[in-house]
């Protein structure tokens, strides 16, 4: 044996949708995570319920990298309609396994093959045909567990995690799995060179993906109202609310202090999020592009009317429906101006699963103190993929309402400033004061419209009360820069290259950074985590010669952004994109920046 | 000294900035109802919070209850507006004002998924079979061979507010005239001491623009062909049950679940008002015969309301302290150490 690879590969398996095999290749990627190995899973799936090709990757990487890679050094085929193209698919010096029913030529001698007997192996395990095609998906963790040395004993602590501790179906699993492993061991002889090894990477950390962390970042920043419709890649994040709410959330008379409303479109979801938030409640909502544009002229309404609410993307490849299970950064756009009109909005945009949890709590903070609708942009990568990450860090700070006023607070206002009026800036910061929805104190309420109004919030066709409001709301987006988080810069000494990226390719980005260190080209690094713009992005691109702004999109909307935004340095703003619905790579960020410097 | 309520309240307290309305629009006479309902029923105008969507009858919030809050939403988008403030604030009474073209054409959907959610808000449709604030273009509810101006004649059959209203199994379903104001007033009363959503479709002439002698939606129509179906008043809980001696059968109480009573006298016909059959075929037999029904067509007390289905405090969500919001820390490491 050759070059042994150890802790360094990535193995995909290729079932077919609905089989079940997420259960196994759960497994398998729990099991590696136990085993304190970096690994990362991704899943590509159509979108279909039942029966078209789907795959599932895990990257195992000793160094910690866990953006997606292009290569293959390991392949599972368990689907007789993908398997040519899988068997192309494998490095060379690759590993092939299969399920030996399927009766396809395999004419490569540059791999290894590994037939694996399904049918022969779920048959005599006495399987109940019910649960066949389930517990078939069971054979090749087995098997895989065997020739790559995977500790079983870590994949039985995977299956008691996936059943919650139910005996009876980790005992059927477990059983299938054993005797596939056995019958590796009888039956194959490992040539190829691929193994597994212990390692201590994965201490203290924990396995998530982004919406489950979204989900949980919005509980503990108190979500109350939220209006939701399904729609794929988004759906996730409410039901898992759902699954944590009743423990986390009864209060001590056994009542529900939140309310989660599934509504009949993407319109109504928008409105019922902006009546809770409206009202003084917290509130929020979470779609995906298609959703988002159902929302445009609600967001114009809370934007106009100055309601705080938080709207999650979980973006996937637009325009239309376009690839529904694809991941995307292409609604950037879309969000920052959304709605007709002079609008911008303030977007958060987390690169990580624990950056998701924070941003839960945050953004419901910052939709309050600057009244306003705050968009989150995750993607599909990010939200339904398992990423390992630190644990998730408890709010380091208190809950702020922003600027609300309630019966007593309204007393105080109004003897320390002579009078209220809902859109009067009494601060200088563009934030006036607004009274919660059934505050009883006489004068305290007012009439909220989506059409023209003064300071007093009444209807106004005045040319100067109009300009008065949309002065306001521009000084108001100023102040915002100082509630967003703010950009992380991470410089190496003596680069003069920027690179300009946010949400799920960081990952990508921080793995391309050494291999271009390794090709002789040093780079900054800003990772952009709001918008609008702040002197922190600014000052990074005064200081850099060039500047890579990478996306998943197909224009490079966030460099359009920067254009206008900085004008003078346009044209040290060079994009890097890439936005065919598969998260970037590496070696693709790694190629395409040393293409467009040699121009 | 103006007369004043139990709150020691004026009914000017209750009203809202001058109508800027058509003179003799039907939603003014509905305003006035309105606020009449709200000062005899002694409720405080903090209490009530308005909502509308877009149109006319969606601008005359501004001219009622000054004191309460109002959202003046988006078109057709009412009923989303108001389904979230209201879970925001359980407590407070919502009073929606819509029309035929908020609620029948741009805003069906919703009309109809509140009507399912069953939260708790009065509902009207100012209902005048006509675009009135972009000036006189035909409506879901125009009557076939309704001619209009500038649009001609309708040939598309009309959408009738409560069939639509039935067959989302709606729990409060009244119909009323705008020209008979002592009616809708009873109706509003009840409406707002109904426990989910209550839908009242008030048939409100335009003036302006549909007002043709021969056109359903006028006064001379509506004067001339309405057929109540019973004679209605409302008695809240607080009232002492009055011994009134009735002919058996000739009077039928309906109780809300707040224990004020609807009371309903019997006028030509039996019609009892819990029975869904005979709501539809009331309405299919009114429509058939050209008439305009009037009264309470259906209501069903004892559906529960989405904030009871939701198991919400009694302390309002937007009231609740930050510090029962965010769950304890402990909380979060348990879930950390669970998430594998």
């Amino acid at each position: 044996m050759s070059n042994k690879v150890i802790n360094d590969f990535s193995i995909k398996v290729g079932t077919s949708n609905g089989s079940g095999s997420q259960t196994s290749n759960l497994t398998l990627l729990r099991a590696i995570f136990k085993m304190g190995i970096p690994v990362t899973g991704k899943n590509m799936f159509p979108s279909n319920i039942q029966g078209l090709p789907t795959w599932y990757t895990l990257r195992i990487s000793k160094d910690g990298y866990t953006a997606r890679r292009d290569e293959t050094e390991i392949m599972v085929a368990m689907n007789s309609k993908s398997f040519e193209r899988d068997l192309a698919e494998v490095e060379p010096g690759g590993v092939f396994f299969y399920d030996d029913s399927i009766k396809l030529p395999i004419e490569r001698n540059d791999i290894t093959v590994y037939p694996m007997a399904v049918k022969q192996l779920i048959k005599e395990a006495g399987i109940p045909s019910s649960l066949r095609t389930l517990v078939s998906n069971m054979v090749y963790v087995g098997v895989v567990a065997e020739i790559l040395n995977i500790d079983i004993e870590k994949i039985k602590m995977a299956l008691d995690f996936h059943f919650k501790g139910k005996a009876k179906p980790v005992e059927i699993n477990m059983g299938v799995i054993e005797a596939s492993a056995k019958w590796a061991k009888e039956n194959l002889e490992k040539t190829d060179t691929f193994s597994l090894e212990s390692m201590d990477k994965t201490e203290g950390l924990i396995m998530a993906d982004g919406n489950t962390a979204a989900a949980l970042g919005s509980i503990y920043g108190g979500v109350q109202v939220v209006g939701w419709y399904p729609i794929t890649p988004a759906t996730s994040l409410v039901e898992k609310m759902n699954a944590y709410l009743p423990q986390l959330r009864t209060n001590k008379d056994g009542k529900a202090t939140y309310a989660i409303v599934q509504a009949e479109d993407e319109l109504a979801a928008a409105g019922i999020t902006i009546g809770g938030g409206w009202s003084g409640a917290r509130a929020m909502t979470s779609t995906s592009g298609a959703g988002i544009s159902l929302m445009g002229e609600f967001v114009g309404l809370a934007y106009f009317a100055e309601v705080p609410i938080v709207i999650w993307n979980i973006q996937r490849m637009g325009p239309s429906t376009g690839l529904p299970t694809r991941t995307s950064q292409g609604d950037l756009n879309q969000a920052y101006y959304l709605s007709q009109g002079d609008t911008k909005h303030i977007i958060l945009l987390p690169g990580s699963a624990r950056e998701c949890f924070e941003f839960g709590w945050k953004s419901l903070d910052i939709a309050e103190q600057m009244q306003t609708p705050v968009f989150v942009l995750s993607d599909l990568d990010l939200g339904q993929n398992q990423w390992a990450s630190e644990p998730f860090e408890y709010p380091d700070a208190e809950m702020d309402r922003g600027k609300i006023l309630w019966e007593d607070d309204f007393d105080k206002f109004v003897e320390e400033h002579g009078e209220w009026g809902r859109y009067k800036d009494v601060d200088g910061d563009g934030i006036a004061y607004r009274t919660g929805a059934g505050n009883r104190k006489e004068g305290s309420s007012y009439f909220t419209r989506g059409t023209g109004h003064d300071a007093y919030a009444n209807y106004s066709e005045d040319p100067d009360v109009w300009m008065e409001t949309m002065n306001r709301l521009t000084l108001k987006h100023e102040t915002a820069k100082r509630y967003i988080p703010d950009s992380i810069v991470d410089n190496m000494s003596g680069a003069k290259i920027g690179i300009i990226a946010y949400g799920s390719v960081d990952p990508a980005i921080t793995e391309a950074r050494d291999l271009l260190t390794e090709a002789g080209v040093k780079t900054n690094y800003l990772r952009l985590r709001a918008l609008p713009i702040t002197e922190t992005v600014e000052n990074f691109i005064k200081e850099n010669d060039e500047i890579y702004i990478v996306e998943m999109n197909h224009d490079g909307q966030l460099r359009d952004i920067l254009r206008t935004n900085l004008p003078a340095e346009s044209t040290k703003l060079f994009s890097s994109t890439l936005n065919n619905g598969f998260s970037l790579t590496a070696k693709w960020i790694k190629e395409d920046i040393l293409a467009q410097k040699e121009k | 000294m103006a007369k004043t309520n139990e709150l020691g309240l004026t009914k000017k307290d209750y009203k809202g900035a001058p109508t800027t309305l058509c003179q003799g629009c039907g939603h003014n006479s509905i305003l006035s109802q309105i606020v009449a309902a709200c000062y005899e029923m002694d409720m405080l105008p903090e209490d009530i919070v308005k909502f509308s969507g877009i149109g006319c009858s969606s601008k005359a919030p501004t001219y009622m209850l000054d004191r309460s809050f109002g959202f003046n939403s988006l078109h057709g988008r009412m009923p989303a507006i108001a389904t979230g403030a209201l879970l925001g604030d359980a407590t407070l009474t919502g009073l929606g004002m819509s029309g035929d073209g908020d609620s029948v054409s741009i805003g069906m959907g919703q009309f109809k998924h509140i009507i399912r959610r069953n939260i708790r808000l009065v509902y009207i449709i100012a209902n005048n079979g006509v675009y009135g604030l972009t000036k006189g273009q035909l409506s879901a509810t125009s009557e076939v061979g309704l001619t209009l101006k500038k649009q001609g004649t309708n040939e598309l059959e009309p959408i009738d507010v409560c069939l639509e209203a039935m067959a989302s199994n709606a729990t409060f379903v009244a119909r009323a005239f705008s020209g008979d104001p002592k009616q809708v007033k009873t109706l509003i009363k009840a409406a707002l001491h109904h426990d989910g959503t209550a839908i009242l479709d008030i048939i409100s002439p335009c003036v302006t623009f549909n007002n043709q002698d021969d056109s359903m939606h006028s006064y001379t129509w509506g004067r001339e062909h309405k057929e109540p179906i019973h004679d209605i008043s409302f008695i809240p809980a607080r009232d002492e049950i009055m011994l009134e001696d009735f002919e058996e059968g000739t009077v039928q109480d309906v109780v809300m679940h707040d224990g004020s009573k609807v009371r309903l006298k019997k006028l030509d016909r039996a019609y009892d008002p819990t029975n869904r059959m005979a709501a539809v075929h009331i309405i299919e037999e009114s429509n058939a015969n050209k008439q305009l029904l009037t009264g309470l067509i259906y209501v069903d007390p004892s559906r529960p309301s989405l904030t009871s289905i939701l198991n919400l405090p009694e302390t309002p969500l937007n009231r609740v302290s930050a510090e029962e919001l965010r769950p304890a820390k402990d909380t979060l490491t348990e879930i950390n150490a669970a998430m594998f």
